[in-house]
Order: C-alpha cells, then structure tokens, then sequence
C-alpha cells in the first residue's frame, strides 16, 4: 500500500524505519515518528469512527490532545485498550487499532439511521424519551444503547502490564516544552534550581516544531532541541516527554502520567507500561499553550473538516498532506500559515477569510505566493457524507448575519481556524479563578492561589517575543528565591511575523430553508440546535447546560468546544461570555488508564501481607489459610480428604477431649511503661484496674466515648509499672492510636509511655483438658500447677533455654495457656509444643476451630463487637463499674441504652438440631408476616457445637434477656432458609466456667 | 494531597497522616456531673465550619504524635500547625 499523501520530503519522521500496521483489518504502512493519526492520513484514510448520538461518519479533527473524534479500540501484545486517541498513539511495528462505535462496521453502521432519526434526539432525549416505560429500560434501551454507542470496550482479562507510581520533589515544575517552558526551564536550571520540565508529546518544542519564527539565529525548532540538549546534560533537571501532567491538586502536588511504553510494540522486560508521577513542586510554571478553535458551520463534522493547526502539524511534522485541494476557513492570520504551508509543498490552497481587509506580514507573503483568497467569505456548509467532497461558500455581510448567494467549490479538505483558546485547565484546577480576556475572545488564569504562573499562550500571549522575555525572567526570579543564585541569562533575538487582529466572528448563521447540523461538541454531538433547546426549555446555568445537553461531558473534556459554547449561550441570552462564566475544569486534563491510577496496588499487592514466624510450619502442615485482616491464618489443617467443616469439628473436637495449640501471634499487643499505667487502664477500660497485683492478669472491655465497645482483652501486670496488653487482630492499630489520643491530647499529666509490641512476640495458645500435663512437660523448672499458676495468673518460664512469658487465660472455654517467645524463637516454640505434646494427642488447630470453642462458650469476638453493641448487649455489664469513671460512661445512660427491652447476646438452636443457621440471618417472630417483617436481631455467629453435636448460633436479640425459651424463626432471604428456632443461655457450654479455673 | 507541617518531623504529605477531628473539643473532666446537652456536644454535635478550622491530625506513620492543624476547610490552605500541648493563640 502506497502512502499517497506522503510528500517527498520534510517532516521529522523516520524514513529509513518503515513500519506496518493494521487498522479495522487492513494493512498500511507508516513510518517510525508516525502517530496512528498521521499513518492513516498518509493513507488517505480519514473516515475512523462513527459519532456518539447520530453515528456520523467522523474523521481526524485535531492532531494531538484536543482531538475529538479519532477514538481508536487499541490492540497491542494480545492486550486490547480502549478510548485511545489515534493523533496521540505512536505507531509501532504491527500496531492494531479499530473503530468504535460502529456496529457493524465503520463503512455500514446500524446506528446511523439516528442520524435520519435526528428530529428524536435532540437535547435532553435521553432523559425525556428512555425514562418510559421503566421496564423498558433493561430489556430494550440500554442494551441498544450499549450496542450502538460508547467509546471502546474495557478489556475482561487480567491486566498483565505493569503500573509505576513515583513520587518526587523538585524546586520548578513545568508544564509543556513550548517556547515559555523552555525558555523557563533553562533560565531556573542556570540557577542551579532543580527542574522538571514535562511535555506530553514524544517530540519537545511545541509550537516551535511548526511554526516559521526564529530565535537566536536559529530555526525555532533547532533552538528548541539545542536547549533540550543542554537541559538533558544538567544533574539538576529531568526533562519527559510522553509526560501529561493531568492533575493540579493541594499544596502544589501535581500528577503526570508518563507513557513508558505506549510507543513500543511490546513493554521491556522491568519496564512499567507507565508511571504515576506525584511532584511536589515549590514553583510551578504552565505552559501549556493554547488550541486552536473551530468556526461552527454546517456538517461541519464531515471527516476531512479540521483544525488547520493540525493540517499544518501533519505537513511540518509528519510531512502528510490532509488534501490535495483544501480549503482554509479562518478568522485570523493562522490559516494564512497553514495555506503557506501547502503552497510551499505545491498546492494551491483556496483561503475565506471572515475579515473584510485584513493587512499583516503574514497575509502579505501568503498574497505573494499568489494564494487564492477571498474576504468576507465563509464556509456554509461542507457537502459528501463520509468525506468533504465540496463547501457550499458564500460571502458575509459586515454584522455577520447575511449571507451573499451561495456557490459550491471542490474541496477535499476544510481547514479551519477560529482564533486560539488558552489552555488553563491546570490552572483553574489549582483553584486560579480565570478572567475573561476580551482581545482574545478566551479565559485566561487571573490571580494565583497556589505557587503557580502561566505564561505565554496558556495566559493569552501569543507573541513569541514576548513570551520568551516573561518565561526566562520568571525561571530566573522564581529559582533565584529558592536557590540563591542569580545567574544571567541572556534572551535571544526573536523574528516573528507581526499578526493582525483576529475577528470575533466564530458561527455561521443557516441559509435561508437549510437546516445542516452545526457541531459544537464534536466528541458527544451536541449542535447548535441543541443549546438552543435547553435554553428554550428553561436551563440557565451552563453547568445545567452542559449536563442536559451533554456538551464538553466527553473525553475530550470540551477542548475545542467550550469556548463555542458559551459564545451561543451568551448571544442566545444577550449576555456577555464572562458572565455567562465556564463549567469547572477538574482532573484529570485528559483520560489516564486505570492501571496507571492503581499502580502496584494490585491482587494480593493490594494490601501487606503478615505472616506470623510459625507460618512456613503451618505450610509444611497443610494449613489452609484465611485473610484475617492484613495477617494470613490457619484456618484448619487438612488431614486426608477432610473439608473444613470435618477439620474444624475434629480439632475443635480434640480441644475439648485432649489439647490442642493454636497461632496467636497476630493478637495486638502493647507494652505500657509508668507510674501512671495503672490509672491509665483504669480510665481507659470499663472495669477497676488499680488493684491488679504484679502477675496478674485480667480481661478488659474498652468504650469509645459514645458508649460502644470498641475492643476487648486481657492486660497483666508484668511487674510495679509495666503492663502487657492484648487487643483483637483487627483493633490493634486503632486501640495504639486511642490510647495515644489521651496520653497527649486529654490527660498529658499521665507519666505513661505506649509502644505497639504485636510483632517482637510469638505467641501460641495450649488449650484442653491436658494442656496442664502438657505445660509442666515444657517448663520442668516452673511450677504450674493450680495453685502455682492459677487461672488469669502470669509467670515468666525457661522454654529449653528461651525466655517465655506463661499466662493462664483462655479464649476457648477450657483450661488453657497462652505462651509467648520473642519472634524469632516462634517457630522453635511451636516444634517443641508438638513434640512434647504428641503422647497427649496434641493437634494444631486454626480459626475455624478457634470460633467453635469460643462460640459454644458465648464468648464475644468481633462479630458481636461489631462497632453497635455496648457492654450489656455482649452481657459484659458485670465488668461495667459503677464506682469509677472511664472512657464512653456516661454515654451509658442513654435512654436507648438503658431500655427495659435493649438487645442482648443469647444463643440460638435450631429446632430440628440439623440445619446450620446462615450467620446474617434475621430472627422473626412469624415466618409468614408481611414484608417488611420485623426483625427481632441478627446472627452473629454459627458453629457445629462439639459439644453438643448440633448447630448452635449466637445472635444480638431485642429483649434477648427475656427471650430465653422462646421459639422464633431465622431467616435468610439470601440463602432462601427459614429456620425453626429456639433461643437458649449464650453460655451453651460449661455455663458456670468450671473448666478455665480446673 | 495535603502537606502538613508536623511540628515534629517537618513537612510531610497527607498520606502519613490520620484526621482526628475537631481539636476545639475539649473533654469534660472525669468524675464531673454533666448534663446530656454538653456531653451531645462532647460527643456528636460539630460545627462542620466553612473555613477556618482548627483539628486533630496524628502522624501515624511518622511520629506518632497528635498534633494541631490550622486549616481552611474550603481551600485546604494551611496555616500553622502546633504541637498536642502549644497553647493555640
Ligand atoms: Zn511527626
């Protein structure tokens, strides 16, 4: 395939690499520097995609950033991206690219017949039309409009690229490699400032690529790389390209998203796909420059119809011509430009001018290469459906309402410019309040909220001259009140042709009898007649009008349409555009992947991973294991063919027969050191504290201040002023912050200091019948026997030769011991329980045997604790003492939290003693009651009582102290179960604790 | 992202810090009678100012201290932060 479009030479694309690629199936070539966008036009290609609402057929509007319509369905390295901009996708050796919405195909679409439809789709239609009837929604509207709309289809596969996020400090970040950003980095780079100068496109230098200016004596565009070249020598600046910084967000952090390896045909081994950079910067500077705005005209959407920056960017850059006979429709001297372009590459391009006699440099060469212009002259309409094939021309008058006798040229490209819209999206987002700039018809930033300046285009200066004066002083004075120095650096000579006052002409009125669609948001279809419509219908604010119309919603966030936009409103409303005011700009400035957002986060990446020391024997010992927050448990050992239910009955089992040893290393644990520990917990817990002797231990409820429990365990006395407190799993990190909340904040008299000590302890839970047996085996110099070490007793032991802590608590009902070793000594702890433990049938079990025990005990656990329930609910208010203050007491006596009928914890049974009871089921009083039926309370927990050999529950009833005895029904609507049930004492097993103090 | 000046440690990005709320909140003395109107404001009621607003951060990954932020709730503009005992004036 031939690149007929191609000229012979010029451009800055790689001749020598030729590359092939494949675009809806068919193959084109292309040269290494191409985008997409610019191997296709080189193609002759221009018809890519069909438009949102009326399936239009849409080609290449822009050449960069801005584009609206060339939205491209990627696929590269058996990975498929949508909503990719083809004038921004490099190409590579054997790129994929298709059109979206398109259904069927590009050249034959379904959805076109929206287009002869149009009369039903104006502003509002989807609110208005698919509102009704309501069940027509799923079964008809949406999937059509799923079919035949949208902008590409997210991939279903598991990512495989990988995502970077960077963060980084720098003292001047810039954005955009044009004149200003150059001219502002090197200035600040002199001054030893450290720099990051970021440019979204692959090429730095901006307009300078395209423009016909001279700095230096040089070529703007050899200028640019000389300086680029320097800054890259410089250990104090990072220059990016591929680099869009998106986001302006507090206290000067900015994000950039860098393409790593959008340009290569697959990512390099150790290369992310792209980086997330977070710079936080003392000084920013935007330079981001400005785009070019169309003129609105009739089917002013038809493919070949663009910005005529871009066809000047395709012939510069790419050395791509968009047409062989175009057509520039311009209100000021850039079309001249562009049509310079073409002349000098041997077409002869046809120029309307709005303006009636506009004088300038520019206009003068361009007369002087004999162009064909014509003034007072305006586009009416472009004619052919899937490319221009002629405009439909007519003079103007003075005040732009009449229009002369209309003619019809040839033209196979419309190349159109109305005048230049600064780019202050960064700005606005940095909280910047913009101002209306009437010379140039634009927003520009106004007063700084953050440290930040834009300069030259970006800020509506469009004299190279000038901006390059303002950007080398601001890099010198900015860095200069960071760093210190002040080193010169001289501004160049600059020769710029002088331009001539652009007109405010931006909309071509209807021919007398033609309605064409005239295009505002060429991404999201919104016409003139659109506006009109909402404004008709009532729609005010243009943040009403945007969202009921659509307009500048898309992604192209209203780049090019905007600023028309608000033109019409403020005609239609007699207003003038500063007051009619623009739609926020937010992040992100452009679309950003969210792999790139996500980062490393991902999978089991997504949060730590903790492990406790005993983890690789517990592995060896074919643990399955659970999530128990970041910690990774056992949550049974599998012997054989067992499932969890048969592994967890057998351990538990064992438990309550022999002895059993479980991993609670994970238990939060803090260590509290001071004379004023003991009043500390004696504030901080519900029960007294003052009296604990030294080796005592004792179980403790703490109350946030509005009376719900917040967290359990045991604490022991270790010795005068130092204490050893447990917490949950999931609290620890919370009850840390909570006591150091009081300690500084509300009672920095207390001489108490807190430190998290979860990880320097293994710890390992003996529990059974023969756990005493067990322990006298491991501390043979120790004596532990009841009265040695009584129940909530603590010793310290010689474990062969390790330090150990012995504390004689117990979570599973039975007489039990809890062993902790520094970590390290973790697993030599564990070998030796099992060994010494085999001749009394010593098992290892996991959580799920763990919540069994505690279960059938009725003892509380996070399920019940569950941030709603106080200490009565939990039937903890016996540790609730009424002499002493603490924390959360006098929420107490609130009146729900006194009444006669206040929840309570009780245990549940099953009637037939057979069915497990689904943990969230709600207890009800009449399985046949009207819905909403009445629930009476929840399930918090379900096990398969060991004990008992049946299912027994907990659950937090209404009035659960006079419910014993009574017989309601769980319910699961969710597991479709109705369950006969009889609600029992939550102390189901060992009522009167017998067995911790045998 | 927020840059917060821990009176400990120096400038330091949000993300090593947690909200604590209100630091204008002062807890009723332990062992005091109080109504049920002043212990609602202690535990509920919040001004949720528009503004300037003085509160509790902790720098959890950092120093672990709770300090005071001066803070405008509309611009995130930062004024001066203070360590847990400064007397704000
Ligand atoms: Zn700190």
């Amino acid at each position: 395939m031939t690149q007929a479009f191609r000229i012979e030479n010029g451009g800055l694309i790689n001749r020598d690499k030729k590359l092939s690629f494949k675009f809806n199936g068919k193959t084109y070539l292309g040269y290494e520097g191409d985008t997409l966008a610019s191997a296709l036009l080189a193609n002759g290609v221009h018809l890519v995609g069909r438009s949102f609402k009326y399936h239009r057929p849409r080609g290449f509007f822009g050449a960069g950033v801005d584009e609206p319509y060339a939205v491209v369905q990627l696929y590269r390295n058996g990975e498929t991206e949508p909503n990719i901009k083809a004038t921004e996708q490099e190409l590579f050796e054997g790129l994929e690219a298709k059109s979206v919405n398109c259904w069927p195909s590009v050249n034959f679409d379904i959805g076109a017949i929206n287009n002869f439809l149009k009369i039903f789709l104006p502003a509002g239609f989807y609110y208005k039309t698919f509102m009704w009837p309501k069940s027509f929604w799923y079964r008809i509207y949406e999937p059509f409009i799923r079919k035949a709309a949208g902008l590409g289809v997210a991939s279903t596969k598991h990512d495989k690229e990988r995502y970077e996020h960077k963060y980084e400090y720098c003292d001047l970040l810039i954005a955009g490699s044009g004149p200003s950003g150059l001219a502002g980095a090197y200035a600040a780079a002199k001054n030893g400032a450290k720099v990051i100068l970021a440019e979204d496109k692959p090429r730095f230098g901006g307009s300078l690529l395209t423009s016909d200016v001279n700095i230096g004596n040089q070529s703007g565009k050899d200028w640019a790389e000389g300086i680029i070249a320097e800054l890259k020598t410089m250990p104090n600046v990072v220059v990016k390209n591929r680099s869009q910084i998106f986001g302006y967000y507090d206290h000067n952090m900015l994000v950039m998203s860098e393409k790593v390896s959008d340009h290569l045909p697959s990512t390099k081994k150790y290369h992310p796909n792209k980086r997330l950079w977070y710079i936080r910067a003392k000084e920013v500077l935007i330079s981001s420059g400005s785009i070019e705005r169309p003129i609105v005209f009739g089917n002013n959407d038809t493919p070949g119809v663009m910005l005529s920056s871009a066809a000047k960017e395709y012939l510069k850059v790419y050395g791509v011509l968009v047409g062989r006979k175009p057509l520039v429709f311009t209100n000021n001297d850039s079309g001249y430009e562009t049509a310079i372009e073409f002349k000098k590459h041997g077409v002869d391009p046809v120029v309307l001018d709005s303006r009636k006699n506009p004088e300038s440099e520019i206009i003068d060469e361009a007369k002087n290469l004999g162009i064909n212009i014509k003034n007072s002259y305006v586009v009416v309409a472009a004619q052919g459906y899937k490319k221009v094939k002629s405009a439909d021309i007519a003079s103007i008058s003075e005040d732009k309402k009449q229009l002369g006798k209309i003619e019809n040229i040839q033209c196979d490209c419309i190349c159109v410019s109305g005048f230049w819209t600064p780019t202050v999206h960064l700005a606005s987002q940095s909280g910047n309040k913009t101002k209306f700039k009437e010379e140039i018809d634009a927003f520009v930033p106004g007063q700084s909220k953050q440290n930040e300046i834009t300069l030259g285009a970006a800020n509506g200066v469009f004299s190279l001259e000038e901006t390059l004066k303002t950007s080398f002083t601001a890099g010198s004075e900015l860095s200069k009140k960071i760093t210190e120095n002040d080193n010169k650096v001289a501004i160049p000579n600059v020769v710029e042709k002088k331009s001539s006052q652009h007109d405010k002409f931006w909309c071509v009125p209807l021919p007398k009898g033609k309605n064409y669609k005239r295009f505002l948001d060429f991404q999201n279809d919104v016409a003139v007649s659109d506006v009109e419509i909402a404004l008709r219908e009532g729609y005010r604010s243009i943040e009403h009008v945007k969202r009921y119309t659509t307009l500048g919603m898309a992604t192209d966030q209203g780049k090019t349409s905007n600023l028309n936009g608000l033109q019409l409103v403020s005609e239609i409303e007699n207003k003038v555009v500063p007051a009619v005011g623009h739609t926020t700009f937010r992040p992100p400035y452009t679309p950003v992947s969210i792999g790139a957002i996500v980062g490393r986060e991902v999978g089991k990446h997504s949060k730590p991973t903790r492990k406790s020391p005993m983890h690789s024997w517990h592995e060896k010992n074919n643990a399955v294991f659970v999530d128990a927050g970041v910690w990774l448990r056992p949550r049974y050992y599998k012997r054989g063919n067992e499932n969890l239910f048969e592994a967890s009955k057998r351990e538990a089992k064992n438990v309550r027969t022999n002895v059993g040893v479980c991993d609670v290393t994970t238990l939060g644990k803090i260590d509290l050191k001071g004379p004023d520990a003991a009043e500390l917990l004696n504030r901080v817990y519900t029960n007294a504290w003052l009296k604990l002797p030294v080796g005592k231990a004792r179980y403790g409820v703490m109350l946030r201040e509005d009376g719900i429990v917040m967290d359990d365990g045991t604490t022991t006395r270790i010795s005068e002023n130092h204490y050893h407190m447990t917490t949950t799993t999931a609290q620890a990190a919370n009850v840390l912050s909570h006591l150091e909340y009081y300690l500084q904040l509300v009672w920095p008299e207390l001489n108490v200091n807190v430190v998290s000590t979860t990880e320097q302890w293994a710890g390992a839970a003996i529990a059974g019948p023969k756990s005493r047996y067990l322990l006298q085996k491991l501390f043979p110099n120790s004596d532990v026997s009841n009265e040695g070490l009584p129940f909530m007793g603590y010793m310290e032991g010689d474990l062969f030769g390790v330090k150990a802590r012995i504390f004689r608590i117990s979570f599973s009902g039975e007489l039990a011991y809890e062993v902790n070793v520094e970590s390290d000594y973790g697993n030599f702890m564990w070998e030796k329980i099992m060994e010494v433990g085999e001749e009394f049938k010593i098992q290892p079990y996991g959580t799920e045997a763990l919540s069994t025990l505690r279960i059938e005990m009725g003892h509380v656990a996070g399920s019940e604790l569950d941030g709603r329930t106080i200490p009565f609910d939990n039937a903890l208010e016996g540790l609730v003492s009424k002499k002493k203050d603490f924390i959360g007491k006098r929420s107490l006596q609130r009146s729900a939290f006194i009444a006669e009928d206040r929840q309570r914890i009780v245990g549940v049974v099953p009637l037939d003693k057979q069915t497990s009871i689904p943990e969230g089921s709600h207890l009800v009083k009449d399985d046949k009651a009207p819905l909403p039926n009445p629930k009476l309370g929840h399930i918090s927990a379900s096990c398969w009582s060991v004990e008992y050999d049946n299912p027994f529950s907990l659950a937090i009833l209404k009035d659960g102290k006079n419910m014993i005895g009574q017989k309601l029904f769980a319910m699961s609507p969710l597991k479709n179960k109705v369950i006969p049930v009889e609600i029992v004492s939550s102390h189901y097993v060992d009522p009167k604790g017998e067995r911790v103090r045998s | 992202m927020l840059y917060i000046n821990c009176p400990h440690c120096g400038m330091r990005s949000q993300n090593e810090f947690s909200y604590g709320g209100d630091a204008s909140v002062i807890r009723p003395e332990l062992n005091k009678e109080v109504s049920d109107q002043e212990w609602d404001n202690f535990v509920y009621n919040r001004k949720s100012l528009r503004g300037k607003h003085l509160e509790l951060w902790q720098h959890i990954s950092g120093c672990r201290q709770w300090i005071k932020v001066e803070r405008d709730t509309a611009t995130h503009e930062i004024f001066r932060t203070f360590k847990a005992d400064e007397e704000v004036a």
